[in-house]
Formats: structure tokens, C-alpha cells, sequence
């Protein structure tokens, strides 16, 4: 086991938690992701795979889905982002290649993001000063990537109206967190 | 201090006192008063100075089509000018002062003007301030921007915040007056989503400002229960003190919201204003209409104002302007005004009215047949004269006079996507054409439906019609009795007798006479009337004028008014302060800041950063007791080239490139081949655009036989992978290849010098062998480090020297420079940045971002051979062009200076000895230059025509413009190691 | 602007990045006898029509399809929205 501690994306030891009013930010480190991508005329075996380890069906454009251990969002045709608990799975693009084989290509993803989770009531009061998604109308289990702030930022809704991740770009962290913050205080 | 013009009833609140300031003399208002209103209820009829002649000026209008009393607000650093104290809501403490005035607004000394007024007529700017043409720039035009003008700027930094947003609905509902109430209850009973938007604080509209009766209630209270019910449905967004500022593509519509303008200062955090991006599915604009004036012989003076303006202070505000008052119109809304000035208890002198066959409406004085053609009094009315339909002259005293020449209905957004709107001949007035925005329909006055049960009727009806369009079940609600009288009016435009100057647009000072002078020279058609004349220009953009001037201009060519056309109307509605299309995007918060992993340690060492794209990177490590940057990054470079040094390279664009074809894809991307690279093995790689010029270069690294990955250069990351993209799907649909950035997955460090292999054994786990014979020169592999942490490393190198660049997952970047930099430090390991980078690469002659610059080729760059003519690459048929063959074309080299004391530097241009330094003897350009501290002087990299043949030549570095001019030698641009012994030890 | 992305949905065009006529999915053959003219002729010469327009769109801050847009340069009218992957492979465009 190696030796060197991580720091989260805002460069600290442990995960920062802001709370404007009833409503929580919190940076959440602790997630691997690993992209994974059919390869061509694979598409199908591809999907297979990807259910199998998951769990459950294959989410389609926009949406997200939950399995038991592994979730996953849809992030373009035949492609999916792949999360789950980073303490299990520090190497999770090598463990899902290994399912997948010569169906898909898989990268790892993990540090090229930063993610924080945005819970609460009155979510839609922040998100409407942030992004151009029409959160009102977003299903719980919707997925999406849209610019925040000029961040490229994925939206995922996890619950209806009370629980969203925005994982955004790990380098711009800070800007994607005071962004959040200084939304969520304009706007509750 | 009295409110001696203070009437009963109103909607104000009374209770609320508010005391506020206006060119520092303390006045009282009342909750729910405009600056306007408050002024009035003082006894404050002049309120500012025009814009050319400082004429003194009172209010016109009661709302955001005031051209007249621009006031500025507060102080500090919140001064803001030309805010129309129509719209400024009252609130305890406001500041307010007149402007375009000197010494005092009673005495103005810029009034001279005035007295000047035939030199300054349309055109002005064109004819008299010409020659000499010199004078211009120096002297006119800062004399003219001083005396002509508005308010003034603090010149001190916002400190308020600004937020924009997005919304999104099935129905917005532009303007709160009875259609727009009428429809918004319309689609929130039927369950759409709905935004209703009015500028105003109070909703309601014209119901708020009229007697009329809705129903049971008064027009305002029915207003208010509509309101309330509204504030309850939930999908449904009352949105108040918001402005629709423009109608855009695809039903989005732009709209201001001031949150805070009523408030002293915005509460902590929350913005002053929100600019809203509005995505609707379908629109309805319920914008009313705007009353027009009749121009007349001084027909400016405070206390002239529309009379529909008169009527409003009464009714909502109560507040009259003085207690005699003059009625002048052509329609029979006119009397209305009369009727409820005299049921509020003002004397109404006499009502007159240009038909002859006008009656009256309640007990006053009716003078049909008559025109006003006269005023007097200097910063006020005191008195009007009329032409009596018998041809006498009578002379009426008044303190107000309140004008009417008819409604123009409001079509401004309509025309927002170059809608042209149509003349109605039967009620004198544009109404929206049928080329309106698409999915925007338009309802009550703003269509030219101006009774209130047509309003009400209209909006509803409209709603009902944009939802079912939508597939949503609605229908047009039934609804109360109210007003519904017909339009009674005979257009009239101007009183042709009279002494004085008749006054179109009161906001720029253009006279019917200088739109006779503008007739008169040719300037005919109506936009090139508004730019001669100026007439509907600036803050209130001709809302009240426009037509007037356009109806002389028609009256002058005998065309009719539907032929001469009206200015087209553009965004915004009304002015937006700068703030708030900047948003949260000042300052350090303009851009999103990248950090590089290193950062914080970075920080702790007290590096110099420089912003490099949007990223943050170190530019060099001072160390105590160095006081010039040259020190530091001298003591870098050498110590680096001595020894080992590390540098954060995270920024470099890296692209995940898997599948079967990704070698063969490759092969398309970069100019040289790539199909037959190992794995385990890297390669430079140039890229070109189709048009033959480099587009970028960096490497590809084989990690297995279907899976690379590419780097570019910081700058070109997020181009690369667009035009990477674009090959994948766009040119070669069917190849097997996948493609995603991993530039942040990764801190990438490049350790660099002779020691970096032994720094790197004490990190690389052992099972890894570094030797030159198990991972030589452009070798690259997945390894492990720090006892069993995944890592790439990549033996490449841009200093030159023996070095590699490792990956490790960015979270463990902060401890792999740590790391690094303490099994550095037996080898006196020093970190460097991107200034020791960059003279390091240009010691080297390598090429980058200044070399790779949008204009230069392959050949250009020394580097022709690369180009494969063998297989398809982008860029290569065109890179094969005559234009780019030329054989003394620019050709990279290095330059020295003779003398070494003397520099080299960018952006000089190249002579050959002897010749004139001029464009048509320009041999080249220096793109690089740097102090090389192992050589001891200045260097440079450079493009010189036909250079490779050139070496050894002396030549001419100049820059005309400084007056620059140095011998410089043409060298080899590799300046050290030459023969690349370094990089492969 | 709002287009219509045939897997997403409306999306406002500030998510997207705009290249240009969509003719440059029909890349010349560089072994082609005239492939000098038939590449300058692709790269340099181009309709710029007052009406329907088909225009290449990258949804860069979306899911990075490129789109085949056809819109009215006159109105903004958009009237239809392909993948590009799937316009080229109708054309014939393959490895």
C-alpha cells in the first residue's frame, strides 16, 4: 500500500460542508468514476456488460440509474460514466475493463472532477441562477451536462427537487464551489 | 416639509413616511411614491435641464417612457445617472439630484445655449464644427461632450452584485395591466406554466391609475385580488419590477429584474438587479400603450405633461401637479383626464380640444375647436394661450397643463426581430404587424384594443389560444363588466402658429422646425431623419416622440404616415445598467480559475504565478534574498541543466484515444505516421489544419495496441479534442475509435536534468527498471510509485536533458510534488516554472505556441520531412501548395546578438544588412527570444526567409517603432545539445 | 438560439460551439487525380445563402455530438437537426 495522502479538490484533508439557510454543500470526494464507451459494432455486447455489472437497466440520453454497488449516468451516445464508493473501487477503470473486455473502451475519470452535492428545499431557486437546465421539469434520475459559470459541469438530479450533484471540472474546483455557494446565498 | 400638492385616496400608503433628498433640500413622500409622484406632491414641477439647449424641464410622463426628468440616485460609489424619477421608487433616504446643469438647476449658465439655438439645429455636429478637421478631436468634441449631455459617473467601482439566471415557462405573460392579468389567470387556471413580468412595483397597470370600475371593485382592487390569486398557484411566477428588455430567437426573451433598487442598499449577498434569460414556449405581450403629446409653442415647460400622466399622479398617487390646471387634446380620453382631475377636487381652467364637435364629459369649461398656441413662464407654466374656434386669442392661467394627442400602442418587442408594425388609420396609431417574433401573440392596448373590457377580454382570449397551441387545454374565461369605450380621435400632430419652438422630442431638443431642416437637406427617410436630427435617440429611445416626428416628416413629403414607416425598435426596451450583463463575471470572478495540483505547495514556496489560458501556473520560485525575476529563473534553468529540477505540466491537454483504430485514426490526426508506433513507446506528432498550417504539436504515447494518448499543448486542449471529434464523427464515421480528455485525471510533473533518473528510483517502485537500456529515450509505460500507487511515466523531454514526465491520479498530486521535491533534495532539486520552462525549450529550439501561431507550415517550422506523403492525413494535399513551396520561404533558425551585452527580442523584424527597414524588405520576424544563462546572452528563435541557408549570416533586428535595431547573428536553433547526446543519457 | 438535439431535446445554442457549412463532412479523396483542386475547393469555397443553411454545431458543453442543423439565416428558423455521425455515414463516409 502506497504511502501518499490525497487532498480533496479544494485542496484540503477532509471534504468541505457549507450550509446557506437549510440547504447543504458539501464537496464529496470519495466517488471513482471511469468512463466507459462502446466500441464500434459492440454497441450492443457493450450494453450488456455495462447492465450486468450494474445491475440494472442501462440509462438513455439524460438519465441515470442507480445499481447496488456501481451507478451510472449517460454522457454521450454509447458512452456512460460510471460511479461508485472510491475506499472500494481505487482503481475502478481497471476493474470494469476487465468486465467489459473488447466491448468498450474504459477511462479512468476519477480526479478529472470534482463533485459537490447540493441538498436541501429551495434547489430550484439556486439552480435557476446558475445553469440554463429547466430543473422544474427534471425527473429524479436525470443526468445532464451543461455550463455552469463557463464550467462544463454534469447536473445530476438524484431526488426530486432535494438532492444534486454537480460534478464539474477538478482543476476549477474553487470556482465551481464559490459559484454554488455564492448562488445558493443570493438565492435562499 | 409640506406635501402641499397632496390629493386624498391614492395608492400609497400613508402611514409610510419617507423622507428623501433632491438636490439636498429634504423632502417627505409616501410609501408606494416614484421620485416622480413625491416630487409633485412637494410642489416640484422642475426636475432637470435638456440635453442641447438646457431648457428647463419638468416631468412628462409617469412611467419608463420619460424622456424628460433623468435624475441621478444616491451617491458614492452607487451614483448612478439619467434614472428617470417616473420609475425610482421612494424609499426612506434616497438621495436624488438633478443633472446637466451648472451651477443650480433654477440657474443653469449652459442655458446661454438657449440663446444660441439657431447654430445648434439638426445636424449641428455635421456642419458647424467641420474645420479645421484637427480642431475635431481636440477641442469640439470635448467642448460639445461637456456642455451637451446627461449625468455623471462616480468613476468608482460597483459595490453591488449582480445574478443572472434562467427560467423557463409555457406562457410569459409581458406586462401586469388588465390583459395581461386577464391572460396569466387565463393560463394559470388551465395549469401552464406561467410568468407574469411587469416593470412596475405595483401590478395592475392602467387599472391602478384609472377610475373605472371592474366588476364590483375599483379597477386596482380587482387588480389586487387577481394578483393574489396568481401568488397562490404554484405554477405560476408573478414577477414584479421586471422588465422585458427583448424578444431574441426561439421564444427567449431577455428581462431585468431589480430586486433591490427600492432598497437603500441591497441586503448581504443578494444582488441588486438579476438579468433572466426567459426560454418560453409561447409569449403574449400585454405592453399597453403610450400616450403621445402634441407639440406647440413651448410646449416644454415644467408642469406640461401627458395627459394620461396628469391623470395617473391623481389617481394612484394622489398628487396633482398644481391646483389650475389646462386640459389640451384631439380625443375623448382627454376628458377623462378632465373628468378625474375635478372629481379629486383640482380646478380644471378649461378643456381644450381641436374638434370642433367635442363635448364634454362632466362640468368644465370645453374651448372646442381650439388650439393651445402659446405658454408662458420660465421654470414653469403660469399660463397658456388659445385660439378660440373664433379666431380671438384667450389667455388662461394654470400651474399644469396636461396634453393628449392619443395612444400609441406599445409594439416595441414586436419589432424586435425587424417586425414592422401597421398604421391604423381609425385610431391613428401603429399596431403590431404580423411579422412579429414567432410564438408571440399580443393582446389589449398593445394591439390597439384600448377599452378595458376589450383588454380583459383580448388577454384572456389570447392566452386560451397560445395554450392550445401548446396542446394545453384552456379556454377564454367570462368576464366582469367593465369600461368599454370606443377610440374618438382626429390625429393632430402639431399647432402650426405660435412664436416659440414646438417641441417633438423634448429628450434630444429637436423641433418640429428641425425636422423641417432636415426635410428641407434631404434627409427624408425616417432613419435617416433620427440620425440627423437625433429625434428618438438615447435613454427613452422615442417612445413618446417618434411618431410625432415621423407624422411632420409625413405631412412635409405628403406621403401618408403608413408609407413613411417607422425607426426599427432594438433591445433593450429601456436601459440596463452594464452591471447586469456582466453578471458575476468581474474582477478575479470573471473566469473560472484552473489550479494545477501543485498549487498549494506551489503557494507555500511563494511561486510567481501567471494566468496561462485560465489556468494558474507558476512562472518562477523566488528564493530569499533574489530581487529580480532574471535571478530566479536563471538559478532554475542552471540548476536544472546541473542537476534535476521539476515542473507542474498538468496544464498540457491530454485525450484518452482508445479502440482497434486508434492507431490508424492517429495517422489521419498528425502529419507524421503513427501506425507503426510501438507500444511502450511515445512520439512527437504535428498536427495540421486541412489548410496545410500547424495547428498544434505534442505527443502520443502507445500504452497498449489499442490505446494512446495524445497531448497538446495547454493552450489548443480544447480545440484538439473539437477537431478530434470532428474526424470521429464527421470524416470517418465507421472507424473504431473512442476519445475523452483526461487533462485534470492526471498530475503530470516533468523532472528533468541529468539526475532525474536517480531522483526517480528513490520513487518508482523497484519492480520498475529505469536503466537507458530498459526505458530509453521515448519510452513510456504504467507503473507504480510510493509503494504501489498507479502511476504513467513518459520519458520525453522539452528542456532538452535526460527527463521524464510522471502521472499520478491529481488527488495525490499535492504529495507527488512533496515527494519528489524531498528525494530531490540530496541532488539540490529545484522546482521550476513556466519562464525557466520556456527559456529552456527556446535554448533547445523547440517550437511552441508563439512558433505554432495560426500562419506557419510544417516547412516553415524545419520540420517538411515530417509531413508524410504516403498516407491520408488532415492538412497534407494542402500543405503541398505553390503558395507555401516557395523556396525562400520563412524557415526557423536561431538568432545571437554580435554584441552579447545587447538583447534579442520578440517581435523585432528582420533586415538583411544594408537595406532600408521597411515592409517591403522584411526577411522575418523573431517569435522567441529569452536570456540564456548557459550561454551567457540573449537568444532568439525566429522565421527568416529562405534561414536554413543562412546560417552565419550577420543581419539587422529592428523594431521601428522603438527604434530598436541590433546585428544579430543566424545560428542553429538548437542552442545546446545540438546533437541530442543529453536526452538519450 | 434553442436546437432541437435529436437525443437531448431543446438546448439553448450557448452550449454549443458553431464550425460551419456542413459540406465539410464531404472530405475530397487525397488520391484523387485533382485532389490539390477538389481540397481548395472544399476548404475555400463555400455558399453563403440568404435562407436555409446546413451548418455544422459541436455540443461542446453537452454530450460532444456533432449536429447537422439546418437553419434559416435569414429568420433563425430551425427546421431540422441530425447527428452528424449519421449525415456522414448517408453519405457515404465510412473508415
Amino acid at each position: 500500500m502506497h504511502d501518499l495522502v490525497a487532498i480533496t479538490s479544494l485542496g484540503a484533508n477532509a471534504a468541505r460542508l457549507d450550509c446557506v439557510g437549510a440547504v447543504t454543500l458539501t464537496e464529496v470526494p470519495d466517488w471513482a468514476l471511469a468512463s466507459v464507451t462502446a466500441r464500434l459494432g459492440q454497441e450492443d455486447a457493450c450494453r450488456v456488460a455495462l447492465a450486468t455489472l450494474l445491475g440494472v437497466e442501462l440509462p438513455g440520453p439524460g438519465g441515470m440509474v442507480a445499481g447496488p454497488e456501481v451507478s451510472a449516468f449517460w454522457t454521450a451516445p454509447d458512452q456512460w460514466m460510471v460511479e461508485a464508493p472510491y475506499e472500494a473501487h481505487q482503481d475502478l477503470a481497471r476493474a470494469v475493463k476487465e468486465v467489459m473486455g473488447d466491448t468498450a473502451s474504459v477511462t479512468e475519470q476519477s480526479d478529472g472532477w470534482c463533485r459537490f452535492d447540493i441538498e436541501g428545499e429551495g434547489l430550484g431557486a439556486v439552480f435557476e441562477r446558475l445553469c440554463n437546465l429547466d430543473l422544474a421539469t427534471a425527473a429524479p434520475g436525470s443526468a445532464s451536462r451543461t455550463a455552469i459559470e463557463h464550467m462544463g459541469c454534469f447536473v445530476l438530479c438524484r431526488t426530486a427537487g432535494g438532492h444534486i450533484s454537480v460534478i464539474g471540472p477538478r482543476s476549477s474546483a474553487g470556482s465551481l464551489h464559490h459559484a454554488l455557494l455564492t448562488a445558493m446565498s443570493s438565492a435562499l | 416639509m409640506t406635501q402641499s400638492n397632496r390629493l386624498t385616496a391614492g395608492r400609497i400608503d400613508r402611514a409610510q413616511v419617507l423622507n428623501f433628498t433632491f438636490d439636498g433640500k429634504r423632502y417627505q413622500g409616501h410609501g408606494g411614491d416614484t421620485l416622480a409622484s413625491a416630487l409633485l406632491a412637494n410642489g416640484v414641477r422642475l426636475m432637470g435641464r435638456s440635453f442641447k439647449y438646457h431648457r428647463p424641464r419638468g416631468v412628462l410622463s409617469a412611467g419608463s417612457e420619460e424622456p424628460n426628468a433623468l435624475v441621478e440616485l444616491r451617491g458614492g460609489a452607487r451614483q448612478e445617472p439619467n434614472t428617470r424619477a417616473t420609475t425610482a421608487e421612494l424609499f426612506d433616504g434616497l438621495e436624488a439630484k438633478s443633472q446637466n446643469r451648472w451651477p443650480s438647476l433654477a440657474f443653469d449658465a449652459m442655458a446661454i445655449n438657449d440663446r444660441f439655438s439657431a447654430f445648434l439645429t439638426a445636424g449641428f455636429y455635421y456642419k458647424t464644427f467641420m474645420w479645421p478637421a484637427a480642431f475635431w478631436e481636440k477641442l469640439y468634441e470635448p467642448m460639445i461632450r461637456r456642455a451637451a449631455g446627461l449625468g455623471s459617473i462616480s468613476f468608482e467601482p460597483d459595490p453591488d452584485c449582480y445574478d443572472k439566471g434562467f427560467l423557463h415557462c409555457d406562457l410569459l405573460v409581458i406586462g401586469a395591466g388588465p390583459a395581461g392579468l386577464s391572460a396569466a389567470l387565463t393560463a394559470g387556471r388551465a395549469g401552464a406554466r406561467v410568468i407574469l413580468a411587469d416593470e412596475d412595483f405595483l401590478l395592475g397597470g392602467r387599472l391602478n391609475t384609472e377610475t373605472i370600475s371592474v366588476g364590483e371593485q375599483s379597477g386596482g382592487d380587482w387588480a389586487g385580488t387577481i394578483v393574489a390569486e396568481l401568488a397562490q398557484m404554484p405554477n405560476v411566477r408573478v414577477m414584479m419590477r421586471t422588465t422585458v428588455i427583448g424578444a431574441f430567437d426561439h421564444g427567449i426573451y431577455g428581462a431585468v429584474e431589480r430586486v433591490s433598487d427600492h432598497l437603500a442598499v441591497p441586503p448581504e449577498g443578494k444582488p441588486r438587479q438579476i438579468l433572466w434569460r426567459i426560454t418560453s414556449r409561447r409569449a403574449l405581450l400585454c405592453a399597453g400603450a403610450i400616450e403621445r403629446p402634441i407639440a406647440f409653442s413651448d410646449n416644454d415647460r415644467p408642469g406640461i405633461m401627458l395627459a394620461g400622466a396628469l391623470r395617473a399622479y391623481v389617481n394612484r398617487w394622489a398628487v396633482t401637479p398644481a391646483r389650475d390646471v389646462v386640459i389640451f387634446g384631439n380625443n375623448d380620453d382627454a376628458h377623462r383626464s378632465a373628468a378625474d382631475l375635478l372629481a379629486r377636487g383640482v380646478h380644471v381652467a378649461a378643456v381644450v380640444d381641436i374638434r370642433a364637435q367635442a363635448k364634454p364629459i362632466a362640468d368644465y369649461e370645453l374651448l372646442a375647436g381650439a388650439q393651445v398656441v402659446g405658454t408662458q413662464g420660465r421654470l414653469g407654466i403660469r399660463g397658456v394661450e388659445v385660439r378660440l374656434a373664433s379666431g380671438e386669442i384667450r389667455r388662461i392661467n394654470c400651474g399644469a397643463l396636461g396634453v393628449s394627442g392619443g395612444w400609441n400602442p406599445n409594439v416595441h418587442l414586436t419589432c424586435h426581430k425587424r417586425g414592422r408594425p401597421e398604421w391604423r388609420e381609425d385610431i391613428a396609431a401603429f399596431v403590431p404587424g404580423p411579422d412579429g417574433p414567432a410564438g408571440l401573440s399580443v393582446a389589449g392596448a398593445a394591439t390597439g384594443l384600448f377599452s378595458t373590457a376589450s383588454a380583459l377580454s383580448s388577454g384572456s382570449k389570447a392566452a386560451a389560444a397560445a395554450l392550445r397551441d401548446l396542446g394545453i387545454r384552456a379556454r377564454a374565461l367570462p368576464q366582469p363588466a367593465t369600461e368599454d369605450a370606443p377610440v374618438s380621435i382626429t390625429p393632430f400632430w402639431h399647432v402650426a402658429e405660435g412664436k416659440g419652438r414646438a417641441w417633438l422630442d423634448q429628450q434630444n431638443d429637436v423641433t418640429v422646425k428641425d425636422v423641417k431642416l432636415a426635410h428641407q437637406e434631404n434627409f427624408r427617410s425616417v432613419e435617416h431623419l433620427k440620425r440627423y436630427t437625433t429625434l428618438g435617440m438615447a435613454t427613452d429611445q422615442g417612445k413618446t416622440s417618434n411618431l410625432g416626428g415621423l407624422a411632420v416628416m409625413a405631412e412635409l413629403t405628403g406621403q401618408t404616415i403608413a408609407k413613411t414607416g417607422t425607426t426599427i425598435f432594438r433591445p433593450p426596451y429601456t436601459p440596463v445598467a452594464l452591471g447586469v450583463l456582466a453578471g458575476r463575471s468581474r474582477g478575479k470572478d470573471f473566469r473560472p480559475v484552473r489550479k494545477t495540483p501543485s498549487h498549494k505547495w506551489a503557494q507555500e514556496q511563494g511561486a510567481v504565478f501567471v494566468e496561462v489560458g485560465m489556468w494558474l501556473r507558476a512562472q518562477w520560485f523566488p528564493r530569499p534574498g533574489e530581487t529580480h525575476w532574471r535571478e530566479s529563473v536563471d538559478r532554475e534553468v542552471l540548476a536544472t541543466r546541473r542537476s534535476v529540477g521539476i515542473c507542474d505540466v498538468t496544464t498540457l491537454g491530454k485525450i484518452d484515444v482508445q479502440g482497434g483504430d486508434a492507431a490508424a485514426f492517429l495517422n489521419r490526426i498528425y502529419a507524421n505516421g503513427f501506425a507503426k508506433l510501438a507500444v511502450g513507446k511515445v512520439r512527437y506528432g504535428l498536427m495540421l489544419r486541412e489548410d496545410g498550417i500547424a495547428m498544434d504539436d505534442g505527443t502520443a504515447a502507445r500504452l497498449a495496441e489499442d490505446h494512446f494518448v495524445v497531448t497538446t499543448t495547454t493552450a489548443n486542449a480544447v480545440n484538439v479534442y473539437r477537431h478530434m471529434e470532428f474526424a470521429r464523427q464527421c470524416l470517418w464515421p465507421d472507424m473504431d475509435v473512442q476519445l475523452i480528455s483526461t487533462t485534470e485525471s492526471w498530475a503530470q510533473f516533468s523532472v528533468a536534468g541529468p539526475n532525474s533518473r536517480r531522483l526517480l528510483q528513490k520513487v518508482v517502485d523497484p519492480a520498475f527498471d529505469l536503466s537507458n537500456e530498459a526505458f530509453p529515450f521515448m519510452a513510456c509505460g504504467e507503473i507504480t510509485v510510493c509503494g504501489g500507487l498507479r502511476a504513467r511515466l513518459f520519458r520525453i523531454s522539452f528542456s532538452g536533458e535526460l527527463a521524464y514526465e510522471i502521472a499520478v491520479p491529481t488527488r495525490y498530486g499535492d504529495a507527488m510534488i512533496r515527494r519528489l521535491m524531498a528525494a530531490g533534495e540530496e541532488f539540490d532539486v529545484v522546482a521550476y516554472g513556466t519562464e525557466a520552462l520556456g527559456v529552456m525549450r527556446i535554448e533547445k529550439g523547440h517550437a511552441a505556441g508563439n512558433e505554432l501561431n495560426g500562419t506557419t507550415t510544417a516547412r516553415n517550422l524545419g520540420m517538411a520531412q515530417m509531413v508524410s506523403k504516403t498516407k491520408d492525413s488532415i492538412g497534407s494535399v494542402l500543405s503541398e501548395r505553390e503558395g507555401l513551396s516557395e523556396p525562400d520561404t520563412l524557415t526557423l533558425v536561431g538568432l545571437r546578438p554580435v554584441d552579447a551585452t545587447q538583447r534579442v527580442l520578440a517581435g523585432a523584424h528582420l533586415m538583411t544588412k544594408g537595406t532600408v527597414a521597411n515592409a517591403a524588405n522584411d526577411q522575418g520576424y523573431i517569435t522567441s527570444a529569452a536570456y540564456s544563462p548557459n550561454l551567457g546572452h540573449s537568444i532568439g528563435l525566429a522565421f527568416l526567409r529562405n534561414g536554413a541557408a543562412r546560417k552565419g549570416e550577420v543581419i539587422e533586428a529592428v523594431s521601428p517603432l522603438t527604434g530598436l535595431n541590433v546585428d544579430v547573428e543566424v545560428v542553429s536553433a538548437h542552442f545546446i545539445d545540438p546533437e541530442g547526446e543529453r536526452l538519450r543519457a | 438560439m434553442i436546437i432541437n438535439h435529436p437525443l437531448l431535446g431543446p438546448r439553448d445554442a450557448q452550449e454549443f460551439t458553431y464550425l460551419g457549412d456542413a459540406a465539410l463532412i464531404e472530405r475530397p479523396d487525397w488520391q484523387a487525380e485533382d485532389a490539390h483542386r477538389q481540397f481548395y475547393e472544399y476548404l475555400y469555397l463555400r455558399d453563403n445563402p440568404a435562407g436555409e443553411h446546413r451548418e455544422l454545431w459541436f455540443h461542446e458543453q453537452g454530450d460532444r455530438s456533432w449536429l447537422v442543423v439546418t437553419r434559416n439565416t435569414l429568420t433563425h428558423e430551425i427546421t431540422h437537426v441530425d447527428l452528424a455521425r449519421d449525415v456522414a455515414r448517408a453519405k457515404g463516409r465510412s473508415k
